[in-house]
């Protein structure tokens, strides 16, 4: 990937992500984000100069977290939750693109748990809340070399352009 | 009828950007070797050095997670959806490792 990588997603679908880390508080939440990525289509490499085309989310899927032990600090998914959402994007026609939760009282930046826990070309979007409200978010990808986290810009659009 | 493994989309980068991919196969093993034998990108993705699965990937026949069947020789038949389902998980907490490292 030569540019850094880009997340494109409504302000709408901002908003739904930055409310479920606020109803989950102090608890962290989680879900999943659906949406396209051209990288996966026909298989056609943009135009030489053409910009690449970001990844768009489409739509967001509010997961419970099911670490019930440690959820302020830990969020787990079971694999039918994965299932559902795998489920639910392919009804819509979208891919699963990655998964949002949130940081109660800490920052939106991985932790290392994060990172050992991570997928490679995921999208994952952490919202940092503080004191029940949100306020930061950011998106990240994995290293093709697991060793760190890259950030991905998100761009939030009015409309998106699908 | 072959049996359709169905690759999720963070391994699809490793697997010629497919969705999907069909073979002829008896044991959720096999169909995995084959995929695997087709993809050589996706082993390390799937398997451990010692060719286990890695603990973060789980793998369904149906609905049926393969870990409450006979694991890698759960016996499949024609038709047979198999899915790689990644193990999600996170959250804030450093770990002590990262924690000695920042110091």
């Amino acid at each position: 990937m030569n540019a850094a990588p880009q997340l494109w997603m409504s302000r709408h679908l901002a908003e739904r992500i930055r409310s479920h880390g606020a109803e989950s508080y102090p608890h962290e939440c989680c879900g999943a984000l659906l949406g396209r990525d051209r990288s996966l289509g026909a298989g056609t490499a943009p135009a030489p100069g053409a910009a690449e085309v970001p990844r768009e989310v489409l739509g967001v899927f509010p997961l419970v977290n099911r670490r019930e032990d440690s959820p302020r600090n830990r969020f787990s998914l079971s694999p039918d939750d994965v299932r559902a959402a795998d489920k639910a994007a392919r009804e819509q026609n979208l891919e699963l693109l990655g998964w949002y939760h949130s940081h109660p009282d800490h920052p939106a930046r991985p932790s290392e748990y994060d990172r050992e826990n991570a997928w490679p070309w995921y999208s994952y979007i952490i919202v940092s809340v503080r004191g029940g409200a949100p306020e930061n978010m950011s998106s990240w990808r994995l290293a093709d070399d697991r060793l760190e986290f890259l950030p991905e810009a998100i761009e939030l659009r009015k409309h998106t352009g699908v | 009828m072959p049996v359709k493994v169905m690759i999720p989309t963070p391994l699809r980068p490793y697997a010629g950007k497919r969705d999907s991919a069909e073979f002829h196969a008896s044991t959720v093993g096999d169909a995995l070797g084959q995929l695997i034998a087709q993809f050589s990108e996706l082993r390390r993705h799937l398997f451990t050095e010692e060719g286990k699965l890695r603990s973060f990937v789980n793998v369904y026949v149906n609905d049926e997670d393969i870990r409450y069947l006979a694991k890698e020789n759960t016996q499949i038949k024609d038709g047979d959806t198999i899915s790689i389902v990644p193990s999600i998980a996170g959250g804030l907490l450093e770990s002590l490792r990262f924690r000695d490292r920042a110091r």
